[in-house]
């Protein structure tokens, strides 16, 4: 199965929710084509605003809308948005403004055009902040479901999107429940908590480690910020061991966010899968196998916990 | 008759101001008295704006750009009544609404959070926009220092403005010369300004940002302006009011002590 990218599910329920809500504004910074906001830009011409390639602006100008009464969704890359970061930190978080911060093309998963496209400290950039809420989905039903979620959020939300097609690991009747993990596969001995687009990757680990008698639990965590507190201290407290699993930098991302949950609590322990260096251009698997987050060494990482 | 009034109101603001910086204990009293003639005009001759009502979506906005001059605002949002004037005196004080720079989330009548220079001209384009899709006729005043004007992002936002037609935007340029660390020639040069701003496809109009008729005349013209944003250059000068702050850029950052917020006061009062 193909699949579909969770920016153009992403795209079409913007353009969707657009006829339902006058209130929903768009600015892109000359990537509509990329970050699908094409499809809202060509609905709703007078509400689409192509702010040119100057996010810093694109920015403040999107929190202007917002405190004027407006629900602006801010498009561009990840890595181009979020690394106007003191911008967002004074205008959007500070303000208080209900911007809608969208990034895709996040994490090496983009492939052929390397390192400079690749949003890799977005989520620890944005975690930092407040009053800022981090979804990222793992599949386009996820996808749709969130963004309908978040143009009723009453505050600023960064959401975090793929280029690539994913493969659904959600239902088609699901419910997305903002801050909640969802449990994708039952398991006894030990959990793989993953987000985005590698979610399926974990999935596919999983299958691997039954191979090899190790039932695992994989749950997918598509609101990393606020983080579900209260399914990582069940798991903490019976299972005990945690695996996270992410197409982000291995500093602040949802690793991060799950150690420090589980610190905290001072029961459990903790192992990250994320990329550790700068990566480079190449085919997105061969970048997942190079990187460590395709689903045979993600299995590997796994046995290494639980025979720790 | 106005103009004498707006001088009165003006008078009692750069009093406010060296009150408020001297009880603070630190500040920026220069970027202050430099643009309060222009902020006194806009609000008791132009601003559609209720005091009592500092939320109303119909009225006019005003965004700070140069947070740092927040003194100035806060003495004209008091003397409104939007704020308490007996809660002037906590600025920069523990648990009090008066911050150090603008916090719109704590303190009525802020409209943007500001304070990193450079930021605040995207916002109020925003709320601009924002006026022209939804059919509003508020208009957007923005006050910007020369300083910052050195940030890209104060030009980011000049060549979108322009784009979008934004008649009801109007900047004023605040231009006193200084900054924190010296003249604005010898840190940055921006020099030919007015000329960059009409390049930018920007109504232009350049004054003496002390002289109230000339304020409010260019205010005026300004809303005559169709499908096109105005920048207001007032040239202006540093510390303005006080003879031993004008002009000198170690009254940037500075206040006054007890003794020279006294003498300040006086010669404010003593001057006409």
């Amino acid at each position: 199965m193909a699949g579909k990218a969770t920016r153009t599910a992403f795209g079409e329920t913007l353009a969707r929710l657009g006829a339902e809500n006058p209130r929903i504004v768009v600015l892109d910074a000359d990537l509509s084509k990329s970050t699908m906001s094409d499809f809202f830009a060509s609905k709703f011409p007078d509400r689409f605003f192509d702010m040119g390639i100057a996010e810093g602006n694109m920015v403040g100008a999107g929190a202007g809308m917002a405190l004027a009464g407006m629900i602006p969704f801010i498009c561009s890359f990840a890595t181009f948005v979020v690394g106007r970061f003191e911008q967002i930190r004074m205008s959007v978080g500070y303000s208080r403004a209900n911007v809608k911060i969208v990034g895709t093309h996040c994490g090496i998963g983009i492939g052929p055009d390397g390192y400079s496209q690749m949003a890799l400290e977005d989520i620890a950039l944005m975690r930092s902040l407040p009053n800022m809420a981090v979804v990222q989905p793992g599949d386009a039903i996820e996808a749709e479901r969130a963004v309908e979620y978040i143009a009723r959020h009453d505050g600023p939300v960064f959401l975090r999107l793929t280029r690539q097609n994913l493969n659904d690991v959600n239902p088609p009747d699901y419910k997305f429940e903002f801050g909640k993990g969802v449990v994708l596969r039952p398991g006894r001995d030990m959990t793989i908590m993953a987000t985005g687009g590698v979610v399926g990757n974990a999935l596919k680990a999983a299958a691997l480690l039954a191979q090899k008698q190790v039932d695992a639990q994989v749950v997918n965590i598509h609101t990393i910020k606020p983080i579900d507190r209260d399914l990582i201290g069940r798991v903490a407290y019976s299972q005990g061991k945690i695996l996270t699993v992410e197409d982000h930098g291995i500093v602040g991302g949802l690793g991060s966010a799950v150690a420090e949950v589980v610190a905290e609590l001072g029961r459990g322990r903790v192992k990250r899968v994320a990329v550790e260096d700068y990566a480079e251009s190449g085919d997105p698997d061969g970048l997942y196998k190079k990187y460590g987050l395709s689903e045979d060494n993600i299995a590997a990482k796994a046995l290494e916990l639980l025979h720790d | 008759m106005e103009i004498e009034k707006l001088k009165a109101i003006a008078k009692e603001m750069r009093v406010d101001i060296i009150r408020m910086l001297t009880e603070a204990g630190s500040g920026h009293p220069g970027g202050s008295l430099s643009c309060i003639d222009i902020i006194v005009t806009l609000f008791f001759s132009k601003l559609r704006y209720k005091p009592d009502d500092p939320n109303w979506a119909d009225r006019d906005r005003f965004v700070l750009s140069k947070g740092h001059c927040v003194p100035a605002l806060y003495a004209v949002l008091a003397k409104l009544g939007t704020l308490p004037h007996d809660e002037l005196l906590s600025l920069r004080k523990l648990n009090s609404r008066m911050q150090g720079h603008p916090d719109r989330s704590r303190t009525p009548g802020i409209e943007a959070s500001t304070g990193s220079l450079g930021q605040g001209l995207s916002v109020a384009l925003g709320m601009a926009m924002a006026g022209k899709t939804m059919k509003k006729d508020y208009r957007v005043y923005c006050m910007i220092s020369d300083g910052e004007s050195q940030a890209g992002q104060v030009w980011e936002a000049a060549m979108a403005a322009p784009k979008f037609k934004l008649d009801n935007l109007c900047v004023l340029l605040d231009y006193n010369k200084i900054q924190l660390s010296g003249a604005v020639r010898d840190i940055m040069n921006l020099e030919p300004l007015a000329e960059k701003w009409r390049a930018f496809n920007w109504n232009v109009m350049e004054i003496d940002g002390h002289d109230f008729g000339a304020i409010l005349k260019a205010l005026n013209d300004a809303e005559k302006v169709k499908d096109k944003p105005t920048l207001i250059l007032c040239h202006t000068i540093k510390g303005k009011g006080v003879s031993f702050m004008e002009g000198k850029w170690e009254w940037h950052g500075k206040s006054p002590n007890r003794e020279e917020g006294e003498r300040a006061v006086q010669e404010i009062l003593a001057r006409n």
